[in-house]
């Protein structure tokens, strides 16, 4: 690692004001990400502002028909969260399957979709829930969030505070894991909204995380695996390496949907 | 350098730290308490875990500056020299759950915040699950889970935690 100085703000105010005067400073929170890509020089910020001693940052509640989640709520914690596991289930399971044990202790969400990484677990449940980012600046739509590899729509200086999901009819998470980084291969997250249905699919998007519309209209309609019999996902713009060829991924990304679908059913 | 002020196994230890040492690095080279290991450096394998707080966290992974004000466990704070083994310890020891015990210090770390968390009466299958971040490449983990179940029942009659 490079040298760096090093700062632990009390209040998002004081962090905000940091990343203003220091233009490459970089947020860290459980640095499960950061402290690994700093290892290998990949990143070298001169100043690190760690958020985890922010007080109620890393608050889980539900406020009206949304379950908030505070930026630095570790993966175990929403894992473990009754809040979470009576709210949403699907996002609870997706928390506790990252990583491992000791990974969940420190990494947290508001981490995870900072850096957008495209095989991280939490961009496939933001994304399919049509859940908003909230930071110290304004508030992102799902949608406009996610801007590709590692890409979003955070400004230099701007910090998640907590993301709001909205709560859906039903939902499941399935992941094909890469056996050694535990990361997805091919992660699917299936909502069932009020109004429609979201597929998001995570790990197999050269782009990242991204919504499989055919799916999505034809489980609107029927909100079962058979409704994507005959519906193909095209091999074209995915991910293709040592683990895993993009006609495979196009592959799986079917078959997990269905799985998705059939769990979300059998929660009822 | 910044300054930090932690408590290592119930010591309250006071250093001036250049931010970029590890937690593990600080633990080894300040404290020389060696007992934590380094092995594949990126947060796979768990040869590096003590708890901080009481949890379980990968000590490679984590900046010394960011125990500050925190609370570090290792395997060496289980029990005091000379006196008996951690009943998790003692249980490795009597089912063989080592061989060249490189890794040993990671698991057993490992396997005390599966008992404070899963409990006394934890079964095989979710020991395996929890063992996910811990690599042993030597004994194939039959005795290392066949240890960390003795060790788990052991802990409720003992008053260590």
């Amino acid at each position: 690692m490079y040298e760096f100085k090093y700062h632990r703000p009390g209040t998002v105010r004081q962090a905000a004001n940091l990343l203003v005067k220091n233009e490459d400073a970089k947020v860290i929170a459980g640095g499960h990400t950061l402290i690994p890509v700093m290892k290998q020089r990949l990143a070298s910020p001169p100043l690190l502002v760690d958020l985890s001693h922010i007080e109620g940052l890393n608050t889980i509640e539900m406020k009206g028909r949304s379950l908030v989640i505070g930026a630095t709520a570790r993966h175990a914690e929403v894992a473990t969260s009754a809040i979470v596991g009576e709210a949403i289930p699907a996002l609870a399971s997706l928390a506790g399957g990252i990583g491992d044990p000791a990974v969940r202790h420190k990494g947290t969400i508001g981490g995870s979709l900072a850096n957008n990484d495209p095989t991280a677990d939490y961009p496939a449940a933001v994304l399919a829930l049509g859940a908003t980012i909230v930071t110290n600046k304004r508030r992102l739509k799902a949608e406009e969030y996610f801007q590709g590899l590692f890409t979003t729509a955070l400004e230099a200086d701007e910090i998640i505070t907590k993301v709001m999901f909205p709560l859906p009819k039903k939902a499941a998470y399935v992941k094909f894991r890469n056996q050694a980084s535990r990361y997805a291969l091919v992660g699917v997250f299936v909502a069932r909204r009020p109004s429609d249905v979201r597929v998001a699919v995570t790990g197999a998007g050269s782009e990242g995380v991204f919504r499989v519309t055919a799916f999505e209209e034809a489980l609107k309609k029927r909100f079962s695996a058979k409704a994507l019999d005959g519906i193909e996902v095209p091999a074209e713009g995915l991910n293709s390496d040592i683990h895993g060829s993009a006609e495979y991924r196009a592959h799986l990304i079917g078959v997990l949907t269905r799985r998705a679908v059939d769990a979300a059913n059998a929660k009822e | 350098m910044a300054k930090i002020s932690l408590i290592v196994n119930g010591n309250p230890v006071t250093a001036n730290v250049d931010p970029r040492t590890l937690l593990v690095q600080f633990l080894r080279e300040n404290l020389r308490l060696t007992g934590t290991h380094v092995g594949c450096d990126t947060s796979q394998c768990g040869a590096c875990v003590v708890h901080l707080d009481g949890k379980a966290v990968k000590s490679c992974t984590t900046l010394a500056v960011m125990a500050d004000g925190h609370e570090v466990k290792t395997i060496e704070g289980l029990a005091a020299d000379g006196a008996p083994l951690h009943p998790m310890q003692e249980a490795f020891r009597e089912h063989h759950g080592l061989q060249c015990g490189f890794c040993t210090p990671g698991m057993i770390m490992t396997a005390i915040d599966i008992v404070h968390r899963k409990g006394h009466e934890v079964d095989d299958h979710t020991i395996r699950e929890e063992l996910e971040g811990n690599l042993c490449r030597c004994t194939g983990y039959q005795n290392i889970v066949t240890s960390i179940s003795a060790g788990a029942k052991a802990m409720a009659k003992s008053d260590l935690a």
